[in-house]
């Protein structure tokens, strides 16, 4: 009977656990504009003010979002343009376009793709866009019809911003802005980048028009809000289903984030990085260890999910190295030519050793200059770590590289 | 039939005769009689009793009723004599689908008892077009055929929507009582209208061939072909205003004809317009029994020609609608206020319905006839002005595509229902409170609903035109925003209105002298009839291409004025082009409307330049951002600064660079006017912003300064200047804590803003970084310091990095972590990083100065 009871009960945990790990999978791995945003208020207020303007006044703007990869840059503008499309007179009255710089490479495929995001190809029927000129032309025209009071304002996100600043001449960046700075369709621009010296790589004409509005996210929290996001991250929504397991759980993560090792732990991520998407890889590597005979996330699988993080890539393939080393170490006598050369390719093909420069066809393969991708200090390591290390291999180790 | 029209040139009043009655009930005062006076004319005396004509859509084939109360109401605001009348329908009122149902055929002057209490009898008395003789006859009397007095109608049976029945005895006998009174009426009215139709006739020929002249250009390119499906269509539409007097539930074929002309009441003066457009439709009136006008079968010709006139016209009509949409609503509303009329109310005029028994049969007769009135109508309303004629025709043209909306509804909906559900909607708004006892009508006579039906119009249209084909040069648009840009509420969202740099002022201060000078240059170019080129250069921001625009825009109003010879403009810039050569294209797409491939294009414009152009007006060509036309040739530059050097080319260029000495670069500077201009001072910049916050007080002064001398100082660049403003009024727009009374801008708020747009990010970025990260940057500080160069491998770093944290007694980074902090400061560009290829041996730079670094990192 109580055998029953408990199966029951780990069929109950299974399912819960499994949205729970969907959940939190989801919140790790999607931006999702639901939740909440950190140490931001100010920027975000700039920013959707800014926004607002654009939708109800007409008023044109530009605007570039500058932080390092992973400070949540599209979260804040998609946050904004949410919140922006839930007031009714804005939403009816907005047109977006977003473009990636990874993905619109050069100006042809962009103005394309404006094109299309503006539903403006409808406009010529079926007529086949000749050439980028006769496109370019056609958007400027469009965008040149409009006026403040009379056209549907159009925002412009583009992501990946510096990469838009490599385009040949800068074309479209310039009338980007220059429709920003006539009295055209009223734009926003909002470009988001992480470069910090974006500035810099605009062309001084399309420097001149653009606004310089910047706003800055530089992860700028300390590390008790850190841990208080790891907190909310890791906590279940009110609308959770089984109450009484979300609650626990919860309490669960309560108990974690005053827990001493867990914070070391926590503490040691956020020394390396403040990006959020770190914390996000450690959770999920912590959460993917819950199973239903474990339902709880525990300090150990946070300790070891960090261990898993902070790995030396280069340790991992110690042992392999290790023979590899000793038998080049012993090659002088003991080996034959052939079997040192393929220790020699293997090395290669790992990249801990590297050809110095690209291989000429004729130099012959034993005369070539190569260069170690390794450091000493990790040699030693993994020479400590490999307990059957030859002894003539330490010697060497010891004779040759300890002066360092 | 033209002496309907009669009421178009006077102008009646409307008086009440007797004292007024009070209705106790009611609340309203009644009247035994009212009096229409009409310009020049003997007065009309209407009693209560008498039958009248009612004005309605159909000006052939006025309503008849017989007047029942003349009371006034305060209550209506248009018009606030009133008539309850009792209603007769004539057989052409009668739905085709019904009139099977009287099982004869119907005498000419037959009318038919309206037996059909919720129809609205409340109407303007300023409706009543005058009285009528109406006979009733007992069930077995005969229809007398042939009559002579066309005055007269007949009434034997009563139509109550549902089937034709005989007279009851009492109605018979009342309707048999006022016939006595009518004649004495009727003299002064046969007076009136001798003299009104004598003229409309006398006219009518020669209109007839004015608007063949007019067309005749139209005409020519018809094919026959083209003809016959306008013509069958104006056939069918003529059946619509045979229709259009019924009472019943053929609704929205009135609105065809009878829609404008309801949405206002008594614009009596206007109306000259409207009947020109009625009769069109009127004279293809095959379907209608009643049909009248001497047998002209020799005008079928005439018919033919107003039919292609008519088509004609259409097919203008079209093109102007697509060429000037913003007309559209202009239109409309001239319609409803020159249109005559309409409600359940009839205006009265002359009761000149006089109905010939005799021309029943032949329809091509009575379609000259038709014709005559129309084109008399058309003459008058040409007479009078240009402006009502425009509108005329394109009334007339609207009926026509109206029309042809409403066949197409007929076809598909059960019309009754769509009178119904239109009618209530619309009562509230026309109807006279006190007065009306409605019960919802499904009458046609009840016709402002079709006021809505016939303003939805328009935008159906487009539905039935065929496929409008795509023009060829599609000129595509953001669509419009649903809702309207409020204004600026308050005084900084004003200042911030007038600091948009996209915002064109009225004058451009501190560029006077240049102005003056470009002004001069293309000015003396136009008089002389001579070409010239002019290299303007400056830095960004410094208004040069605003100062030539605002030369331009002086020399078009001059050339308005003929001050100076017309020019033609044309202005290309380099940066809004996707290769130099494009150039070209767009030059000649813009002088000529040309499309052709830029090799080409440099053809036909060098051919245009260098040959001579008999007395070609100059061209003023503008080219921006010059600097980008740079080819490897050279051939594009050399092309805009030779073409202006021929005598015959008449071209002055004007070319837009930032660089100085780029005419010398491409050595060409011959015959080259050069003018610079230079950044702006701090003074200028204030004056800038002083012109452009004009009687508005939202800055202080000193802020101004500040940031006058801060831009003047680092760029002069106008636009700078102008962002850095605005981005202040928001500053103290967020900081003031209650909405509404905004302070004035301060310099602290000019000095937050200057911050965030020019404050390096660097420092802010190293500050928020994390540990690791900031012990890297240590490490490369020393290894900078260690070895003297400027420049270090990971590898050299990595062990400094664990050194320094070995000596602090931190737990030191593993290798692959410290690499992930090195390429996280390389994207932010706070590093300059190889690329990762080199992994241990990649070389790192510091992107920021040593001392900004160590400035950042001692602050913690």
């Amino acid at each position: 009977m109580s055998n029953r009871k408990s199966k029951n009960n780990n069929l109950m945990h299974a399912e819960c656990l499994s949205q729970v790990q969907r959940i939190l999978r989801a919140r790790f791995c999607h931006q999702n504009p639901h939740s909440n945003l950190f140490g931001v208020q100010v920027q975000y207020k700039h920013l959707i003010e800014l926004l607002k303007r654009t939708a109800i006044h007409g008023e044109s703007n530009s605007v570039l979002i500058i932080g390092p990869r992973g400070s949540g840059k599209t979260m804040l503008i998609n946050h904004a343009l949410k919140e922006l499309m839930e007031i009714g007179e804005a939403s009816e009255n907005i047109l977006q376009v977003h473009l990636n710089g990874l993905l619109q490479i050069n100006d042809k495929i962009a103005l394309k793709e404006i094109t299309r995001q503006l539903n403006l190809e409808n406009a010529v029927g079926d007529k086949v866009f000749g050439s980028f000129a006769e496109n370019l032309s056609f958007l400027l025209e469009a965008l040149k019809k409009g006026d403040r009071t009379n056209s549907c304002p159009v925002i412009f996100i583009l992501d990946e911003f510096d990469l838009f600043a490599h385009h040949k001449n800068q074309t479209l960046l310039y009338n980007l802005f220059d429709i920003s700075q006539t009295a055209q369709t009223p734009v926003s621009v909002i470009g988001l980048t992480c470069r910090l010296d974006i500035l810099e790589l605009l062309e001084k004409r399309v420097k001149s028009r653009f606004s310089h509005r910047q706003i800055h996210l530089m992860n700028s929290f300390g590390f008790p809000q850190y841990v208080k996001i790891f907190k909310e991250q890791l906590s279940l929504p009110a609308e959770f289903p089984d109450k009484v397991f979300a609650e626990k759980w919860n309490e669960n993560v309560q108990c974690l984030s005053e827990d001493r090792s867990v914070r070391e732990v926590l503490q040691k991520h956020f020394n390396v990085s403040k990006n959020l998407r770190s914390l996000h890889m450690l959770l999920m590597l912590a959460l993917n260890r819950v199973t239903a005979s474990h339902p709880f996330v525990t300090p150990a699988d946070l300790m070891e999910a960090n261990q898993l993080c902070s790995m030396d890539s280069k340790a991992n393939i110690v042992h392999e190295f290790q023979k590899f080393i000793q038998r080049k170490a012993h090659s002088v006598y003991n080996f034959e030519k052939p079997v040192v050369m393929k220790a020699f390719e293997h090395l290669q093909q790992l990249e801990l050793i590297k050809p110095i420069e690209r291989t000429s066809v004729n130099s012959q393969r034993e005369y070539q200059l190569m260069k170690l991708l390794l450091d000493n200090t990790q040699i030693m390591n993994a020479l400590q770590k490999y307990p059957n290390c030859p002894t003539d291999v330490r010697q060497w180790a010891t004779s040759s590289l300890s002066w360092l | 039939m033209a002496y309907y029209l009669t009421r178009l040139k006077t102008r009646q009043t409307y008086s009440w005769v007797g004292k007024p009655l009070l209705d106790q009930k009611l609340h309203y005062q009644t009247y035994k009689e009212i009096c229409v006076k009409i310009d020049g004319c003997s007065d009309i005396h209407i009693q209560v009793g008498q039958f009248v004509l009612i004005e309605g859509d159909d000006e052939e084939n006025p309503y008849v009723a017989k007047l029942i109360e003349l009371f006034e109401d305060d209550g209506e605001p248009r018009s606030k004599k009133r008539a309850r009348v009792q209603w007769f329908v004539r057989f052409c009122e009668i739905p085709v689908c019904k009139r099977h149902l009287l099982g004869r055929k119907p005498a000419e002057q037959e009318l038919f008892w309206y037996d059909y209490p919720a129809c609205d009898s409340n109407v303007s008395a300023e409706t009543i077009i005058g009285p009528v003789q109406v006979v009733a006859l007992a069930p077995d009397e005969v229809l007398p055929m042939d009559l002579k007095n066309e005055k007269t109608f007949f009434v034997k049976l009563s139509w109550n929507e549902k089937s034709f029945k005989p007279l009851s005895p009492e109605l018979f006998a009342e309707l048999d009582k006022p016939k006595e009174g009518s004649p004495k009426c009727q003299k002064p009215i046969e007076a009136k209208t001798k003299g009104v139709e004598s003229p409309s006739s006398a006219t009518t020929e020669q209109v007839v061939k004015r608007i063949e002249l007019r067309h005749s250009a139209s005409k020519s390119r018809q094919t026959p072909r083209a003809v016959t499906p306008t013509a069958r269509k104006r056939l069918e539409l003529g059946s619509v205003p045979g229709m259009a007097n019924t009472r019943n539930s053929q609704q929205p074929s009135c609105d065809s004809l009878g829609s404008p002309g309801r949405t206002k009441k008594k614009v009596a003066s206007s109306e000259v317009t409207l009947p020109s457009k009625r009769s069109h439709p009127d004279r293809m009136d095959t379907a209608s029994p009643t049909l009248r006008g001497p047998q002209k079968t020799g005008k079928v010709q005439l018919i033919c020609t107003q039919g292609e006139n008519n088509k004609a016209s259409y097919e203008r009509h079209r093109n102007l609608r697509t060429r000037v949409p913003p007309l559209r609503s202009t239109e409309i509303s001239d319609k409803r206020t020159l249109c005559p009329v309409g409600g359940g109310q009839k205006s009265s005029t002359v009761p000149s319905v006089i109905l010939k028994p005799e021309n029943i049969k032949k329809r091509e007769a009575k379609e000259p006839e038709a014709l005559n009135e129309a084109s008399s109508t058309s003459h008058r309303v040409r007479r009078r002005s240009s402006l009502l004629t425009l509108n005329r025709i394109r009334q007339q043209l609207r009926f026509l595509d109206n029309g042809k909306c409403d066949q197409e509804e007929e076809e598909f909906l059960p019309t009754a229902e769509i009178s119904v559900s239109s009618s209530d909607s619309e009562q509230e708004e026309v109807a006279t409170p006190p007065l009306t006892r409605r019960a919802p009508r499904s009458v046609s006579r009840n016709l402002r609903s079709t006021l809505k039906l016939s303003l939805e119009i328009p935008s159906k249209t487009p539905q039935k035109t065929p496929k409008p084909r795509t023009p060829f040069r599609a000129t595509p648009q953001i669509r419009s925003r649903k809702l309207a840009a409020p204004g600026p509420s308050n005084v900084l969202e004003e200042a911030r209105l007038r600091l948009h740099v996209s915002t064109v002022p009225e004058s451009l201060p501190c560029r006077e002298q240049e102005f003056q000078d470009i002004y001069s240059f293309v000015e003396s170019k136009l008089l002389d009839h001579t070409g010239g080129c002019m290299y303007i250069s400056g830095v960004p921001g410094t208004g040069k291409t605003a100062t030539v625009h605002e030369v331009i825009r002086g020399l078009q109003q001059a050339a308005l004025t003929n001050d100076v010879p017309p020019f033609q403009y044309v202005e290309v810039n380099g940066m809004k082009l996707t290769e130099p050569h494009q150039v070209y294209v767009q030059i000649l797409e813009k002088l000529t409307g040309q499309k052709a491939t830029a090799n080409h294009a440099a053809e036909l414009l060098a051919k245009r330049f260098r040959t001579q152009g008999s007395s070609r007006e100059t061209t003023v060509l503008l080219v921006d951002e010059l600097d980008l036309l740079w080819t490897q040739k050279q051939d594009v530059m050399y092309n805009l600064f030779d073409w202006p050097t021929h005598k015959e080319a008449r071209l002055v260029v004007l070319t837009i660079a930032n660089t100085m000495d780029l005419p010398e670069r491409i050595m060409m500077n011959r015959g080259l006017t050069r003018m610079s201009f230079q950044p702006y001072t701090h003074s200028q910049l204030q004056q800038i912003l002083a012109s452009r916050l004009k009687h508005l007080k939202a800055f202080e002064d000193d802020a101004i300064q500040l940031v006058a001398r801060k831009v003047a100082a680092l760029s002069g660049d106008a636009r700078r200047c102008l962002d850095i403003c605005r981005r202040a009024t928001e500053i103290c727009e967020f900081s003031q804590q209650k909405p509404g009374s905004p302070g004035l801008v301060t310099v602290a708020h000019l000095m937050e803003a200057l911050d965030e747009m020019f404050s390096s990010s660097y420092i802010t970025a190293i500050r928020n970084s994390s540990v690791l990260e900031q012990g890297f940057l240590r490490a490369i500080l020393a290894e900078f310091r260690r070895s003297g160069l400027e420049e270090a491998t990971f590898q050299q770093i990595y062990s400094q990095h664990v050194a320094l944290c070995r000596m602090e007694g931190l737990p030191y980074p593993t290798m692959s972590e410290t690499m992930a902090v090195c390429s996280r400061l390389g994207s932010c560009r706070l590093l300059l990083v190889e690329s990762s290829r080199n992994d241990l041996l990649l070389r790192v730079r510091l992107n920021v100065s040593q001392d900004d670094v160590l400035y950042a990192l001692k602050e913690e």
